[in-house]
């Protein structure tokens, strides 16, 4: 197959990801949890795609399983056309650097250990082996400022972070690789909602100077409709509507998104 | 690692127990310096000769004359007003510094090579009770470290992996180490020990005692290790670094191990103890260290003698405070560490 | 609205500082705040990210690193005693059973090597010994914040767990031993808005029912709009604003926090980029 404009950048189709349940002593299977359950998804380059759904429907799964964190059951995923489900280790090296995730918990994604600057450096190292010391620290400093952080904080540890700034961290380092398909699960859920705001712009800037692609986990419905080209909505393991943002909004049709919609708590009007 | 230390250094428990655990062991580095006899030397005229008093005598450290006066006892007393002379650097016995440097200067030597002096009293062959105590420190001091350090790589490499890896590995590994942990151990030390005895000398039993005794603590460390691992291994910052192309070498160095270290740091310094008592308990039963090598817990055994309490000869039992000492250091030293870097503290 | 019972309030802050030293420097956290919680009323902590509201609920029973690396001043009276000056066996007391705690980062506070049912029956056993059937109550409380199947999920382990029913887990956690304030930070962060207003509605309902106080620590005004009595506004280490929600929020007088709610995503907004926050405009406008 040869890339054109109207094949789509990722394509998921028929995608299950069953896990097993344990129960008893021995720990035996007892059942299984279908985190993901026959899911088909297109995202187009360039473009932003929401996914929102009740929690524990299966959206996380969903994000690791497009970058092979989470084991496949059945179904295929495409990447530029290509398949891409059955590559592993050395040969899904090079998709890893054009895919990257941001993850859920700003707490637990960063090594306690590390350093920032270590942690910023390591995807450097990975992919860009003969960047120079100089280079790679001056990079790691950029980053920090792009993301709205000091860098002179570059020498720090996590544990000296708030979780709106470990979470900028982790947002740092999954662009440090300039990806071109980031998924970002609740990457802006735990910041302040001017910091959120600068995030999402700072997001959408990339997209329009680098041409990014974005799956967009979040909960946040007003940020979702903000920066989605075309919002899905999951369900126990399952999409169960996928619409543009307008149109969701306005004619939710499946029962479940007209629920969540109504559960939205009003925000304070605007001052004056 | 500068920080752990700072702020060890900062509790007064733990700058206590690292301060005698540091002179215990620059003891046992230099002991043919600090030894003011070799170690076997006897002298079957001062055979249980009380400790000798050093004073400030004429400008220069001196040491006091004792006389005999029960041969059978045997009882000395101080003779008034009789002091010989003692020289600091003074040349001595021949010896190896660290094993290699060839010197004849000690710490403390009397002037004249027929004084009698002892600093922590003689035993029964009128062997000097201090040069032991330092020689034999040497021993004590480095089966722990030795042990220690089998039993955490064997536990680290066997562990770690397992739980990284899961499946089937892991599997096997923990069916393995809990056979091993099922082995009753004191009878297979004993049954091993008593096998081995003909084959090997002194010196070679240190080893085969310390491989002895790490290579049935390793199982319990494992099975810790592998929990930790597989706990870390599920961390999001695992899979961050797998999500951007780490291989599982990478991760299991740059990430699973720092995450460990502290608990390994920790833990050794909590099992040193258990070594040293272990080859204490075996020297004391006759099954360690034995004649002409000097231990702790063989020096121990040799005070099993009731003419030791009923003359009141409390020198011979200085190697058990010695064994009380580093054992509490090293455990104070633990608790320090642990306080140091516990890891609620640190994230919250 | 409820109105509080009595005037005293049922935990008093007062002038607190947290100052944390790395090497020879130092950082001034949080300056000299107070405030005052009342029996079975909400208050919301809101601000800016690292403005220091997770250090100020934190410090309360003391769960930060020890006085070198961090020293807290200032007073914190809950029923007449002061936070700060308990022995480390009453403090133990203190937490869990008076004040616990939903912390920010659930999957750090669960420990990975047990499932998520037994370490809830554990610190159940611990605070509530006349609980008979530990499992039973147990299961209960996780079917109340919204876990699908609790009974199987019991023996889940922390990592099987989405990271909202983690966040779960931890409220159940905190709530099953029925302690009298619970400090929530950021408890809705991972959660949709369906079981948003479960949670809500249950700590709405404990509120009435038994007189709890919550600390709520939030980025959404959402919630804060329709679920808190009292808001303060943390910005820098300080709180700028405090005061009843409605006022605060319809009518706010720092820069501040105006700037903040004008930040608020809101459906349907059409503009392409969202607002942001001028510090520097602030800091003039403070001065
Ligand atoms: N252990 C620590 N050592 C040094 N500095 C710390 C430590 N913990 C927190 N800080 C600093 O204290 C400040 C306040 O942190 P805090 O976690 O209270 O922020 P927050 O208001 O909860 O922010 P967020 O909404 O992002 O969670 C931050 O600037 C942070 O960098
Ligand atoms: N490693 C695992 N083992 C077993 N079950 C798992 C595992 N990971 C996830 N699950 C289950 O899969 C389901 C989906 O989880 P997932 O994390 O994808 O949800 P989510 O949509 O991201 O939810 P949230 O919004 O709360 O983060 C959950 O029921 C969870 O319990
Ligand atoms: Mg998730
Ligand atoms: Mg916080």
């Amino acid at each position: 197959m040869t890339t054109s404009a109207t094949t789509p950048l990722v394509e998921i189709s028929g995608l299950k990801v069953h896990y097993p349940l344990r129960g008893g002593l021995l720990r035996r299977v007892t059942g299984q949890v279908r985190a993901v359950d026959d899911v088909s998804l297109s995202i187009a380059r360039g473009q932003t795609v929401g996914l929102v759904g009740e929690s524990g429907s299966g959206k996380t799964t969903l994000g690791r399983a497009l970058v092979k964190l989470a084991p496949i059951t059945a179904g295929v995923i495409r990447y530029e056309g290509r398949d891409i489900t059955a590559l592993h280790g050395r040969s899904f090296l090079p998709w890893r650097k054009r895919m990257q995730m941001i993850f859920q918990d700003p707490f637990n994604s960063l090594n306690p250990r590390m350093t920032i600057a270590s942690v910023l450096a390591e995807p450097l190292e990975l992919h860009f082996p003969a960047m120079s010391k100089a280079d790679r620290r001056e990079r790691c400093a950029s980053l920090l400022k792009r993301v709205g952080l000091d860098p002179d904080h570059l020498g720090r540890y996590p544990h000296q972070f708030s979780g709106g700034q470990r979470q900028r961290i982790g947002i740092a380092r999954a662009l440090a690789v300039e990806p071109e398909f980031i998924i970002c699960d609740e990457a802006v859920s735990a910041l302040d909602v001017s910091v959120q705001a600068q995030i999402v712009n700072l997001l959408q800037d990339l997209q329009e100077e680098l041409g990014l692609t974005y799956l967009f986990i979040a909960h946040d419905l007003a940020v979702v409709e903000h920066i989605s080209d075309q919002v899905v909505v999951m369900n126990r393991g399952k999409v169960v509507e996928t619409a543009t943002p307008e149109e969701l909004y306005r004619a939710p049709k499946d029962p479940y998104t007209q629920r969540l919609l109504a559960a939205i708590p009003e925000p304070p009007p605007l001052a004056s | 690692m500068s920080n752990l230390l700072r702020e060890v250094c900062r509790r007064p428990l733990g700058i206590a127990s690292l301060v005698t655990l540091v002179a215990l062991y620059l003891g046992a580095l230099l002991a043919g310096f600090i030894a003011v006899r070799p170690v076997n030397q006897q002298d079957l005229e001062h055979t249980y000769h009380p400790p000798t008093r050093i004073t400030w005598h004429d400008g220069g450290l001196a040491v006091q004359v004792y006389r005999v006066v029960d041969r059978s006892g045997p009882a000395y007393e101080p003779v008034p007003g009789e002091y010989r002379r003692l020289h600091l650097f003074a040349p001595g016995f021949d010896y190896k510094l660290l094993g290699l440097l060839p010197l004849q200067r000690h710490l403390l030597q009397p002037a004249d090579t027929d004084t009698v002096f002892y600093p922590l009293g003689s035993d029964s062959t009128g062997r000097c009770v201090f040069s032991r105590l330092v020689y034999g420190s040497r021993v004590s001091l480095t089966i722990g470290l030795i042990g220690i350090t089998i039993t955490m790589a064997l536990g680290l490499l066997v562990g770690g992996l397992s739980g990284y890896f899961g499946g089937k590995i892991d599997f096997f590994a923990m069916r393995g180490v809990e056979f091993l942990m099922a082995v009753p151990s004191l009878y297979l030390l004993l049954a091993l020990r008593s096998v081995l005895a003909p084959r090997f000398s002194s010196d070679q039993m240190f080893i085969v005692i310390v491989i002895i005794l790490s290579l049935i603590g390793w199982a319990g460390a494992a099975r810790v290790l592998r929990g930790m691992s597989l706990s870390i291994r599920r961390t999001q910052f695992v899979l961050a670094a797998e999500c951007m192309g780490q291989g599982p070498l990478g991760i299991l160095r740059l990430h699973i191990l720092p995450n460990l270290a502290s608990y390994l740091l920790v833990a050794a310094t909590l099992s040193i103890p258990g070594y040293i008592l272990g080859e204490a308990a075996l020297s004391f039963l006759g099954l360690g260290i034995a004649e002409p090598a000097s231990s702790w817990g063989l020096m121990l055994s040799q005070a099993q003698n009731i003419k030791i309490f009923m003359l009141n000869f409390w020198w011979l039992l200085t190697p058990g405070l010695a064994i009380f000492v580093t054992v509490i250091a090293f455990n104070l030293l633990g608790d320090v560490l642990r306080d140091v870097v516990d890891p609620r503290m640190k994230t919250q | 609205m409820t109105s509080p019972s009595s005037n005293q309030p049922l935990l008093s802050v007062r002038d607190l500082r947290i100052t944390f030293r790395q090497r020879e420097r130092s950082l001034e956290a949080v300056r000299g705040v107070s405030f005052d919680l009342h029996a079975g009323r909400t208050l919301a902590i809101v601000g800016e990210s690292g403005s220091g509201k997770s250090v100020t609920s934190l410090s309360l029973t003391r769960l930060l690193p020890p006085p070198p690396a961090c020293r807290i001043t200032g007073s914190a009276l809950f029923d007449g005693r002061d936070l700060f000056k308990l022995s480390p066996a009453e403090l133990r007391r203190v937490r869990g059973r008076d004040i616990s705690y939903v912390f920010q980062e659930p999957a750090t506070s669960l420990n990975p090597v047990f499932t998520v049912g037994s370490q809830i029956a554990e610190a159940v056993r611990l605070h509530l010994p006349e609980i008979k059937d530990v499992r039973a109550h147990v299961v209960a409380a996780l079917d109340r914040v919204g876990i699908v199947d609790a009974a199987n999920r019991y023996g889940a382990y922390p990592h099987e767990l989405s990271g909202g029913m983690q966040q779960r887990v931890m409220i159940a956690m905190a709530l099953a031993c029925r302690p009298r304030v619970l400090v929530a930070d950021e408890p809705t962060t991972a959660l949709d808005v369906t079981i948003q207003r479960q949670i809500l509605d249950l700590l709405r309902e404990l509120r009435a029912s038994s007189g709890l106080s919550v600390i709520l620590i939030t980025h959404n005004f959402g919630i804060v709009h329709n679920f808190a009595d009292d808001v303060a506004v943390m910005y820098r280490g300080e709180i700028v604003e405090q005061g009843p929600c409605a006022e605060v929020l319809r009518n706010p007088q720092h820069p501040y926090t105006k700037a903040l709610i004008a930040c608020i995503p809101r459906l349907g907004d059409k503009r392409r980029r969202l607002t942001t926050i001028d510090h520097a405009a602030i800091a003039r406008a403070g001065a």
